[in-house]
């Protein structure tokens, strides 16, 4: 219902401290929250490559998590609409310009028999 | 028109494309609802608060604020049950009255007197549930949503609970969107958009349109040679339903709110879908002594090509609720008095 902003435009950029990777914002395809524990997975494929989840966190207001740390989070939630951050590492710094971004959010959903969730695909560009 | 008791509202799920992009805050919404005389505020606490289930007392007196500041009231908070919430395990049935408790509590902080039970909830839960709701002051009403109905054997567990318990605290919420006439354009135009093929989501919608078997449509779809844009179509088919509204004539007295899904209100001021012209005579005659509350979604429908306007397509509902209902000043077109960051449709 929401997958087209599952990938947000703005925010795009290399990560902060120092190794090579980045970090795009990212939104969950649903009508309400969800505590983290029902968010099975925020899978990245980067201009063609998968990203291992092993080189991604998760950060929601504040809060960075791993993706096997999720599961058993029960006390935190991914907001309605939240913009958080998908960190992620790469074997070379990121080049300058634009990127395919494609990020695929499978959610637990109780009500639904099959997996919730969605997936976006952007091009965006490395804020310099 | 004779006199009613029918009360008009708006579920804030119906802006949830305005307040997911950020383009109106919580606050926004309800003042959105009150400038088209819906005065009963419905709330989906995880969806509209952030810290749910933990609200502050700051937030508790912002709302009830709000309320004051707009003429309006808290109609009804919408449950969710999250049996799946860990991986390995389903919830206890303990852990699951547990979870209704809290969102009951939430209810009485925010001042709902109705609490939605989605669809989910077991009969067994209810059960055990209900009296902690009794106790305070809550009802629980189960939502009837399509593709259930009256006869469906899930509504039937749930409705011998509520006469063998005659719990007064235990209910129905019937959601409109079980009278679901004729298939709704803006998703059939949809999935033309997102790469159907025309002949076969003319074969969907003229299948659900004569009310014709749906139950092989997946097939036939594939058989046709369809792709996931005709699928999922085709499982749309299955899932609306039409159903006879005089059917809640035999269950009025468990049923304490309406949630008034829609999909699509025209320029002429009807739904596409929905004959509520049929719908609200029968609460009226019913002696429905509730909220008749809007549940917009036809957003995530047209989000691809068009602008949204969720506080427009509201407002038309309700111009139409007032004119069905018989009242003497009816919410005008143009009349909404609302800021909002989308433009018109």
């Amino acid at each position: 219902m929401f997958d087209q902003y599952i990938v947000c435009e703005e925010g795009f950029r290399a990560r902060d401290d120092g190794r090579a990777g980045g970090v795009v914002e990212v939104r969950m395809p649903y009508y309400r929250g969800l505590t983290l524990s029902m968010v099975e997975a925020v899978d990245l494929v980067l201009d063609g490559r998968p990203v291992p989840p092993a080189d991604t966190t998760l950060t929601v207001h504040g809060n960075t998590y791993a993706p096997d740390q999720l599961g058993r989070t029960t006390d935190d939630r991914w907001e309605m609409g939240e913009r958080a951050q998908l960190a992620f590492l790469t074997d070379e710094p990121l080049a300058p310009g634009e990127h395919d971004v494609a990020v695929a959010v499978r959610l637990r959903i109780s009500y639904m028999p099959v997996p919730g969730g969605g997936r976006d695909r952007k091009r965006l560009t490395l804020a310099s | 028109m004779t006199t009613h008791t029918v009360r008009r509202g708006v579920s804030l799920y119906s802006y949830q494309e305005e307040f997911f992009l950020r383009t109106m805050s919580l606050e926004d919404c309800i003042r959105a609802a009150a400038d088209c005389g819906a005065l009963g505020i419905e709330v989906i606490p995880e969806q509209s608060i952030p810290g749910y289930p933990h609200l502050t007392d700051e937030f508790v007196d912002t709302w009830h604020g709000w309320m004051q500041r707009y003429g309006t009231h808290t109609a009804a908070t919408d449950l969710f049950l999250d049996t799946k919430r860990h991986p390995d395990r389903w919830l206890t049935l303990e852990e699951q009255v547990a979870s209704i408790r809290q969102d009951v509590d939430i209810a009485v902080r925010l001042g709902a007197r109705i609490v939605r039970a989605i669809i989910n909830t077991s009969p067994e839960v209810m059960a055990a549930a209900a009296p902690y709701a009794e106790e305070a002051g809550v009802r629980l009403l189960l939502e009837v949503h399509a593709p259930f109905h009256y006869e469906h054997p899930w509504i039937l567990q749930h409705l011998e609970v509520m006469y063998r318990t005659g719990s007064p605290a235990l209910g129905l919420m019937p959601d409109m969107g079980t009278y679901v006439r004729r298939f709704p354009r803006v998703v059939s135009e949809r999935a033309l958009r997102d790469g159907a093929k025309p002949e076969l989501v003319d074969l969907v919608v003229r299948t659900y349109d004569e009310h014709g078997d749906t139950h092989a449509l997946m097939d036939v779809v594939h058989y046709r040679g369809g792709g996931p844009a005709d699928f999922g179509l085709a499982r749309q088919a299955t899932h609306y339903i039409w159903s006879e509204p005089k059917a809640m004539l035999d269950h009025m007295p468990l049923i304490g709110h309406v949630q008034a899904k829609f999909y699509e209100m025209t320029d002429e001021g009807v739904e596409y879908s929905i004959p509520y012209d049929e719908i609200v005579p029968v609460l009226v005659d019913g002696g429905f002594d509730g909220h008749l509350s809007s549940e917009y979604e036809g957003n995530r429908h047209v989000q691809d090509a068009f602008p949204v306007d969720s506080v427009e397509q509201v407002r038309r509902q309700h111009a139409m609720f007032a004119r069905l209902l018989g009242e003497q000043d009816p919410v005008l077109p143009g009349a909404g008095q609302t800021t909002t960051g989308t433009g018109s449709i």
